[in-house]
């Protein structure tokens, strides 16, 4: 009866879900650029999530003046003493305990708000690739004119309008960002539903929300994951600027971008309050592109 | 081909219409919001009464919009507050700054990324693509207020080769315009070096580019004639849309080094909350994203024989 | 590159062979490892001779044509062998001598042509390089021998084809470019990769032609690489037959086509339908087994774990050489790689399957009459603003009138363009007709989307799908794709019911249990189509729609998934709507045929009527243009000359006016046909009259009363 042979591949039982991510995580291991991305990403969540553990002094703690990195204090009634590694800033805050603590405001933010305008921008996209017509014409040319908008013009007039604010902050983004997703969502949906396997479960009758949900969006999970990593990236660096330009999360929030705005004006006498919170910034901003270009090799060598 | 010049740019003028929609909705519809911005939070609610009345804030919004955007149009963008001068003479020097950085910086950046782009697009998968790639990825990761703060650190304060801010006290020096330049090229020359890599690599393996060499054509010619007539096609899209990036860069840029530009005016507008200022700011910055946009989108169908000629 | 430096002019050696391979190996490196791809290969071409080379995907054939041009990309490597050029060794050869030899001696021709020509320049640029640059010609004089070659390859307007983009002309036209570009500097051999593959049947018969005429014309030898026997029996004059990656059989056309030894050989040709076949007298015999991974090659014979005559200890002991064939009136040079060929008497077993008892055919089930689909189109070109006619119509369906009865077998017949497919998506619901009536089962669905159908409705009228790599959805398993259909339509309620009747599914068409689990990505083209037809039968519907089921796949793997359609439909008592462009598995399959052109029907009856005169002058061309492998059998050359019409602008009259080889007159432009009943069911829509058509000869005939050596014949 067995008319065909075989394939000589491992034919486990039914595979878990969870196994099988496991797998893709193992398959990151292909990319040595990938792996380095990762590598930093998992260093400053590990930051992230110790950070009252290993920060030295609170986010806010006034100390004393000013010190330059490297320095001790002896310590007084108030504060015990302790070693300032990266120095303090203008106001006697330990540098190196304010990147620690900023870590966990990228980290909150900068996901969550990523994951708001996929989620916008991925049902805007399915709708507008699959759905057509009116539905189409519409959400593209809403989505159009605001990516009109240069970005950072964009969150420059909302923020200044509406104040800033953490929830003001992941709405620009989301309404900022969305648009591009959408743009890219819409692309991979308009490429997959003319193929066979879609025209098969519309023949069967199903419905047009369970062929996007089911169908379509578990096929375009590789750009898309390529594309959330490289957002992630803008993302934070948008957190950033806003923060730079004075327009990010209010005082005494230890935002890695508003430090370094505190200290602008003083950059030429201490150096060390500027460098150390863009190094950090940056080195999170890089692990996420070097993490999305290792996706994307992958991806391609499939 | 006329047609689709016509109706790109009747796109553009619709699409400024409704940006124009939402800037009037989004900063003149509370108008006591107005009147407090205008005449300072000091002000009192008289104060604020006269000064809407005698400006025909109590007028109907669609009204106020029609004469709102007829402002627009002859010119006349109002009156700054912080500046106490028409918004019409701030704008013009500042645009005229911005649009001086920016040729600076893409008279850098064309050569350059495309230069790059298409060496490491010829060679996929090579030593010298692999250097490229990563070094684009490492560029683009550093933000342009990091990059600033590290120029400046080496530059200014470190080996003292250039000035720190770009005032142009003494008049125009290119002395002062060269760490905005290079900051904004160093960020921006990666993302354009890249899509044009992989339009090129694309290009390289198409079937066209096979048949060339299996023609018996000299490598050169496969490249210039052949492949790059092809190739060039999408990062000269993307280069026309580095207008509208340079216009958020130059925010951050202008704002660090302290260049008397377009963004340093808008950022400064928006931090002092200068209503009138913001809007042109914005209009203007919409103005010039579409037209690129369409630009592009006109070049891109006049190089494209497929859609060219039908 | 170092244009400027003078090489030498290769010694060339005249009455040496034009090509020479001699024990060539080819191997690809991979993430898996080194990867032997074409093994011991040995082939000679002598001057004018056309040598081709046959097989299946995965054998190698092209892989040999990259290894003569020395461009075998990054991956790939000459291990070992010789490939002789007119005496000189190629191999040894550097890149710039290489350059001086493609394009100018050697030239190569692939499948897909529009992907061969450079979509931004014009094709008189591309086509006049090719002297500039090797024989150093002035533009003026590239030109006119650029001209010339477009008239040689039957180019109508040759002018304007040189101002033309590669996008404004047919596919057909495209590659009659290449085959110039080919030609222009009078290579002495020419390569051509499965070069109609991309093309419809009646375009390809042309270029078939044209690319058999070449050698006499120009003197070119040439190899031809095909899948499609019929091909290559009618272009070559040898021919080579590869399986995974070695030379299995080699012979002239006439020795190996009559006898064939090696028992792969024997078996491809088991695998055609031939023009005389009949799926109950003579049903096909697919190959069992699967073409093994290039990394698991069997020791010894390569094709021994699927071969019926495999004796252990015998075939897989040691590598088999090639060993002549002698009497039975073979040719000298007719060699094959079997130890056991004098013994296996092909004639003995059963060269073709048992036959089968015809099925029986119940009452109608499907009702189509005037059914008429045209898509809107929306003209934005200047005129129409002026004229005020924006909407222009593509009519892609018209006036369709036919019927199908339980368990039989339909075929619609056409090429691109005729609206077959747009009306197997009426049918089943992914469009709506524009007017007339569709019943199924008693109810006109024509005007009802799928979205608006009942759910037995949908479940009883189910569709195969044409392209087994974008049948299944990849991201979910197999059987979870078949359950949802189980599920859906109500079938089994419990979930241990429905994997029971998953698993039965599985069984019918052939495929292990454990396929349940696996992904998409895991399985085969042919294993692929199988769960698609599985999960088209997993509702039982009444009747099922396969559009071009078989198309993608290899012969051998194409026989088996007919076979196992037309047994599912056997057992299930299903009506069957088989659409195809293959008039060969048209007519082994059907009952009953429906010929469309441009959204026509221009011939219906059953498949004897069909295929026998009178017929319609369209039917008549497409009959000649199918490739036919049997030696045996005589075809009546009819090659279509002029354009597809635009499906915005058919003509008036006849819609096949402007190629037709029989056209009466004016009447044919200017009137709608009137269809003709030559007989009982079978209409013929036609100017000519009856009686005229009636005289015609048959377009094949079979020269001897058994037409292939082995024909187990009922009764």
């Amino acid at each position: 009866m067995a008319h065909a042979t075989t394939l000589t591949m491992p034919a486990p039982t039914s595979e878990a879900a969870l196994a099988r991510a496991l797998r893709s995580f193992a398959l990151l291991r292909e990319s040595w650029v990938g792996m380095t991305g990762a590598g930093i990403i998992l260093f400053w969540v590990a930051v992230a999530l110790l950070a009252h553990w290993i920060a030295p002094f609170g986010p806010n703690a006034t100390l004393v003046p000013w010190q330059k990195p490297l320095a001790a204090f002896a310590g007084n009634s108030v504060v015990p003493p302790g070693r300032f590694w990266l120095g303090t800033d203008h106001l006697g805050r330990d540098i190196l305990s304010r990147i620690i603590w900023g870590s966990r405001t990228v980290l909150t933010y900068a996901p969550l708000a990523t994951l708001c305008a996929y989620t916008v921008g991925s049902i805007m996209g399915l709708a507008a690739g699959y759905l057509r017509g009116w539905v189409d014409d519409v959400l593209s040319r809403i989505a159009d004119i605001i990516l009109s908008f240069p970005v950072l013009v964009l969150y420059v007039i909302i923020i200044a309008t509406f104040g800033a604010s953490p929830l003001n902050i992941i709405f620009a983004i989301t309404f900022a960002s969305g648009p591009g997703i959408m743009r890219i969502v819409r692309g991979l949906t308009l490429d997959l539903r003319s193929r066979e396997y879609v025209a098969a479960a519309e023949t069967r009758g199903d419905s047009p929300w369970r062929i996007m949900l089911v169908e379509i969006l578990p096929n375009a999970r590789g750009p898309v994951i390529v594309d959330a990593c490289l957002r992630l990236g803008y993302v934070t660096i948008t957190i950033g600027v806003l923060g730079f330009l004075g327009l990010g999360l209010p005082p005494p929030n230890p935002d890695w971008g508003g430090m370094i705005n505190e200290a602008r004006s003083m950059a030429l006498a201490f150096p060390h309050m500027t460098l150390f919170p863009c190094i950090a910034i940056s080195s999170l901003i890089l692990g996420f592109n070097l993490l999305a270009d290792g996706l994307r090799e992958i991806s391609l060598r499939d | 081909m006329l047609i689709l010049i016509s109706k790109r740019l009747g796109l553009m003028a619709l699409t400024m219409v409704v940006v124009s929609m939402l800037v009037f909705l989004l900063l003149e519809v509370n108008i006591q919001g107005v009147a407090t911005k205008v005449l300072g939070p000091y002000s009192t609610l008289d104060q604020r009464e006269i000064w809407l009345k005698a400006n025909g804030y109590f007028d109907p919004l669609y009204q106020r919009y029609v004469r709102w955007l007829g402002h627009f149009a002859v010119g006349d963008l109002g009156q700054s507050v912080r500046f106490k001068a028409p918004v019409a003479a701030i704008l013009g020097p500042r645009l005229r700054n911005t649009a001086i950085l920016g040729l600076g910086v893409f008279v850098v950046l064309i050569p350059v990324s495309l230069t790059l782009g298409i060496l490491a697009g010829m060679r996929e998968g090579s030593k010298l693509d692999r250097v490229i790639s990563v070094s684009s990825i490492i560029t683009t990761s550093v933000p342009e207020f990091a990059s600033s703060v590290f120029l400046a650190a080496i530059f200014v304060f470190g080996l003292h080769w250039l000035p720190g801010t770009s005032t142009m006290t003494e008049g125009f020096t290119l002395r002062e315009l060269i760490l905005p330049i290079l900051v904004l090229v160093l960020y921006d020359f990666g993302y354009v070096a890249r899509m044009t890599r992989a339009s090129m690599a694309e290009v390289m393996t198409t079937h066209y580019v096979r048949t060339a060499v299996l023609k018996g054509l000299p490598y050169r010619q496969v490249i210039l004639k052949h492949a790059l007539r092809n190739a060039l096609i999408a990062p000269f899209t993307v280069i026309m849309l580095q207008v509208s990036w340079l216009l958020s860069g130059v925010i951050v840029v202008e704002s660090f080094f302290a260049y008397r530009g377009f963004g340093a005016l808008l950022l400064e507008a928006s931090l002092n909350q200068d209503i009138f200022v913001i809007e042109a700011c914005a209009m203007t910055a919409v103005f010039v994203a579409v037209s690129t946009q369409t630009l592009a989108d006109i070049g891109y169908t006049y190089l494209n024989p497929r859609i060219r000629f039908r | 590159m170092n244009a400027g430096a003078r090489t030498m002019p290769l010694p060339f050696d005249e009455s040496a062979p034009v090509l020479e391979i001699k024990d060539l190996n080819v191997s690809y490196s991979t993430r898996a490892g080194e990867i032997p791809a074409v093994i011991d290969f040995s082939l000679t071409v002598q001057k004018g001779e056309s040598v081709g080379l046959v097989g299946e995907s995965g054998c190698g054939k092209s892989t040999v044509a990259l290894a003569i041009m020395q461009h075998m990309g990054r991956n790939g490597a000459i291990k070992s062998g010789s490939i002789r050029f007119k005496g000189v060794e190629l191999t040894k050869l550097r890149q710039e001598e290489l350059r001086q030899l493609r394009g100018s001696k050697i030239s190569m021709i692939y499948q897909e042509p529009f992907a061969a020509l450079n979509p931004s320049l014009t094709l008189g640029r591309q086509l006049m390089e090719v002297p500039i640059v090797h024989e150093g010609v002035g533009a003026s004089e590239a030109r006119a021998r650029a001209i010339r070659v477009l008239g040689d390859v039957r180019l109508p307007d040759p002018e304007r084809v040189m101002a033309a983009y590669p996008h404004q002309i047919s596919g057909g036209q495209q590659q009659r470019v290449v085959i110039a570009m080919a030609l222009l500097s009078n290579p002495a051999l020419l390569l051509l990769d499965e070069p109609t593959t991309a093309l419809d049947v009646t375009v390809e018969a042309g270029i078939t032609k044209l690319i058999a005429n070449i050698s006499e014309q120009y003197g070119t030898s040439q190899i031809y690489i095909s899948h499609n026997l019929g091909l290559i029996r009618e272009v070559c004059d040898r021919v080579f037959v590869m399986y995974s990656g070695e030379v299995v059989e080699e012979g002239t056309i006439q020795s190996l086509f009559t006898r064939p030894k090696h028992p792969y050989t024997h078996g491809l040709f088991g695998c055609i339908p031939l023009p005389s076949a009949d799926k109950n007298a003579a049903p096909l015999k697919p190959i069992r087994g699967q073409l093994p991974l290039p990394h698991e090659r069997p020791r010894g014979c390569n094709f021994g774990p699927r071969c019926d005559f495999f004796q252990a200890g015998r075939c897989d002991a040691a590598d088999i050489p090639m060993t002549p064939i002698t009497g039975d009136g073979a040719t000298p040079d007719h060699r094959a790689r079997c130890t056991r060929w004098s013994e296996i008497d092909f004639g003995a077993t059963d060269a073709r399957g048992h036959a089968k008892d015809p099925m029986a055919i119940g009452d109608t089930v499907l009702e189509v009459q005037r059914m008429r689909k045209y898509y809107e189109v929306m003209d934005r070109s200047l005129a129409a603003i002026i004229s005020g006619k924006r909407v222009r119509y593509i009519k892609a369906n018209e006036s369709l009138d036919f019927d199908a009865r339980r368990g039989e077998t339909v075929a619609i017949v056409g090429e691109s363009g005729c609206g077959k497919s747009t009306f197997a998506k009426v049918l089943i619901g992914l469009e709506t007709a524009t007017a007339g009536e569709v019943r199924h089962d008693g109810q006109n669905v024509a005007q009802t989307p799928v979205r608006g159908r009942s759910s037995t409705q949908i479940s009883s009228l189910q569709m195969v799908f044409q392209n087994p790599f974008d049948t299944l959805n990849p991201s979910h398993s197999v059987g979870a794709q078949i359950a949802r259909v189980i599920k859906k339509f109500g079938v089994e309620t419990s979930k241990a019911k429905i994997r029971e009747r998953v698993f039965a599914l599985l069984d019918t068409v052939k495929l292990p249990r454990e396929f349940y689990y696996r992904r998409p990505r895991q399985l085969s083209g042919g294993q692929k189509q199988r769960v698609g037809i599985a999960r088209a039968f997993a509702g039982n519907p009444s009747m099922v729609i396969a559009d071009e089921p078989v198309s993608s796949l290899d012969v051998s793997v194409a026989a088996a998934v007919t076979e196992l359609l037309t047994d599912i439909q056997r057992r299930h008592q299903t009506t069957l709507l088989f659409i195809s462009h293959d008039l060969s598995v048209v007519r082994y399959l059907a009952d009953r045929i429906v010929v469309m052109y441009l959204g026509q029907i221009m011939e219906r009856g059953t498949t004897q009527q069909v295929f026998s005169p009178p017929y319609h002058p369209y039917t008549e061309a497409l009959l000649s243009a199918v490739p036919i492998a049997d030696p045996q059998v005589v075809k009546r050359e009819i090659v279509l000359e002029g354009n597809l019409p635009s499906v915005l602008n058919p003509p008036k009259g006849c819609p096949f006016t402007t190629r037709c080889p029989r056209k009466v007159g004016r009447i044919c432009d200017d009137e709608r046909p009137p269809v003709q009943m030559a007989a009982e069911g079978h209409a013929i829509a036609c100017h000519i009259p009856l009686g005229v058509l009636r005289e015609v000869e048959p377009v094949i005939a079979v020269r001897r009363t058994e037409a292939r050596l082995t024909r187990p014949q009922r009764g």
